[in-house]
């Protein structure tokens, strides 16, 4: 019986566009989403519950508009599903500090999360929790195996690794070759009947501000041809002109 | 004032020419860095010796280095780094070795950073569609994209000390599996070239991959062409629910350059866009683009290139 954790968290749907309005994104007209990477996490939590026993529980952090993340889950198979209540934005060191508080007192034994969130792009969470809690982990993680213990395979150099790792530890997952279960019908009226237990936790101050979000710049226009003659000249122009040949 | 730390990226057992570009980031940030050498033999830190900009290197020896633990690493850097910011190449690895050091000190982490002006540090967020400038109050370790910052010059020579160094391996390697081909990854490659649903068929990205050979090219997928095709794999998928890349030169052969894509590929120092249909969004981000049919394009891109190398 192993006590599952999987992070969650709710982000911009990939497909949305982003506008800056003033010096900060504004995200108020755009759908939120399970951040994609998540997906895969849930779905090796619950294949590590049916492997060896066990419960899962989806933990976000956010305001309560982030309760629809931990119903998702919900529906689509976790056990439990908490929200460490909290709005605005944190740095690492503060945001791993309470989340790592969290585990302690859930008395997590696996944690998985996706290899980064899709709105940070990070990918510090899951490896800072696991060095807060002195734990194993491994990130990149496209494949998961249960037997006893949690063997992965993660990319290495020049290829992939197939590695053991021991309990505790925390799993940052990639793609790979998972395939998600989707909710089904009973899932998702459980998921709207099931309640959120909210945990509040001091939060301590930011080292890292957030100064201002900007739009990328704007790329020149390129020199543009017609008709497959054209690639001889734009390979000459990447040796002589770009110098990337 | 406290110390500026580049841990080095190493590459087949080499320095890889990034530290060089990490030692110009950490001039950013003022001072001259200490570039700390994870190796198990500690000739491979030479090389950065030369590093023109660097104070001090140290060769942290040990046999935790021998292959990647995020927990050994973390640790055996940990003992002999002294306090201050560090910084590391924003691969994946290194990111998550970045993440790691910046928890057992207690202090924050800002990744991918592409741009250094005092103590603002800023990075792509929401995969490149937004750019997000922190301030920093305090020592960070801080992972710096490839090709953003100038490689500092060679020709210095500072001194090397060899300090050996140890830590708890956390996980066990039980085999590795090396990649069926020869083909760079697209994370590690200076130069990639991707094929979209546009090839047709899985079975014309030996046409991609024939350039690839000819120049040292990555072989890259969109996810349409993932999501269509069984014998292209995730592993090659560029875009936001892939791999995000930044190489010197990306060209995108029947991609149409869906969001998610340019998500993952619109920071690479030059792209190439071949697609048949003018108004396809990849044109939009483009330097060089050509409306044509790969069909048309590719075998005069391959013949052209193929002279330049002969």
């Amino acid at each position: 019986m192993v006590n599952i954790i999987v992070l969650v968290k709710q982000v911009p749907d990939t497909n949305a566009k982003i506008v800056v309005s003033g010096d900060r994104v504004d995200l108020s007209a755009v759908k939120k989403v399970m951040s994609p990477y998540d997906e895969f996490a849930v779905e090796a939590a619950l294949q590590h519950r049916e492997a060896n026993g066990g419960e899962v529980t989806a933990l976000t952090l956010g305001g309560a508009g982030a309760d629809k993340v931990l119903k998702d889950a919900k529906a689509i198979g976790v056990d439990h599903i908490v929200r460490i209540d909290s709005d605005g934005d944190h740095d690492s060191n503060s945001l791993q500090t309470a989340i790592a508080s969290v585990l302690s007192e859930l008395g997590a034994e696996v944690v998985y999360c996706g290899k980064s969130a899709a709105d940070t792009g990070a990918g510090s969470t899951g490896p800072g929790l696991a060095e807060r809690m002195g734990w194993a982990s491994v990130s990149n993680v496209i494949s998961v195996a249960f037997d006893g213990g949690i063997t992965v395979v993660a990319p290495s150099e020049g290829g992939d690794a197939r590695i053991s790792v021991p309990i505790p530890a925390v799993i940052s997952c990639d793609k790979g070759n998972m395939k998600v279960r989707k909710p089904n019908v009973k899932g998702i009226m459980q998921a709207k009947k099931a309640k959120v237990e909210v945990k509040t936790v001091a939060i301590q101050p930011s080292s890292v501000a957030i100064v201002a979000h900007t739009m990328p710049p704007a790329k020149p226009a390129g020199k543009s041809y017609e008709g497959g003659a054209a690639a001889a000249e734009v390979a000459r122009l990447l040796r002589d002109e770009a110098n990337v040949i | 004032m406290t110390e500026t730390i580049v841990i080095a990226e190493i590459a087949k057992g080499t320095i890889h020419a990034t530290t060089s570009e990490l030692v110009t980031a950490a001039q950013a940030l003022g001072g001259s860095p200490i570039i700390i050498v994870p190796c198990t033999d500690a000739s491979v830190a030479d090389a950065a010796a030369s590093i023109q900009g660097a104070s001090k290197v140290i060769a942290a020896k040990s046999d935790v280095f021998n292959h990647y633990d995020a927990a050994g690493w973390a640790s055996a850097i940990d003992a002999i780094a002294p306090a201050g910011t560090i910084l590391t190449s924003a691969t994946p690895q290194s990111k998550d070795l970045a993440a790691r050091i910046a928890a057992r000190r207690n202090i924050s982490v800002v990744q991918d950073v592409v741009a250094i002006d005092g103590n603002q540090l800023t990075s792509p967020v929401y995969s490149g569609k937004a750019m997000q400038t922190v301030a920093l109050s305090g020592p960070a370790v801080i992972s710096v994209r490839a090709n953003v910052f100038d490689a500092a010059p060679s020709g210095g020579s500072c001194d090397v000390a060899v300090v050996d160094t140890t830590g708890n391996m956390a996980t066990a390697v039980q085999e590795f599996m090396a990649r069926a081909s020869q083909r760079l990854d697209v994370a590690e490659a200076n130069i990639i070239i991707s094929g979209g649903r546009g090839m047709g068929s899985p079975d014309n990205f030996v046409h991609l991959e024939a350039i690839a050979d000819t120049i040292g090219a990555a072989v890259g997928a969109s996810r349409a062409a993932v999501d269509t095709w069984e014998a292209i794999p995730h592993s090659m998928q560029v875009g936001q629910t892939g791999k995000t890349v930044n190489p010197n030169l990306y060209i995108a052969v029947g991609i149409s350059g869906a969001i998610q894509h340019l998500a993952g590929m619109r920071s690479s120092k030059y792209i190439v866009a071949i697609n048949k249909d003018a108004d396809a969004p990849i044109f939009q981000h483009a330097d060089y683009g050509i409306v044509a049919t790969w069909e048309d394009a590719l075998p005069v891109l391959q013949s052209t290139l193929a002279g330049m190398m002969a």
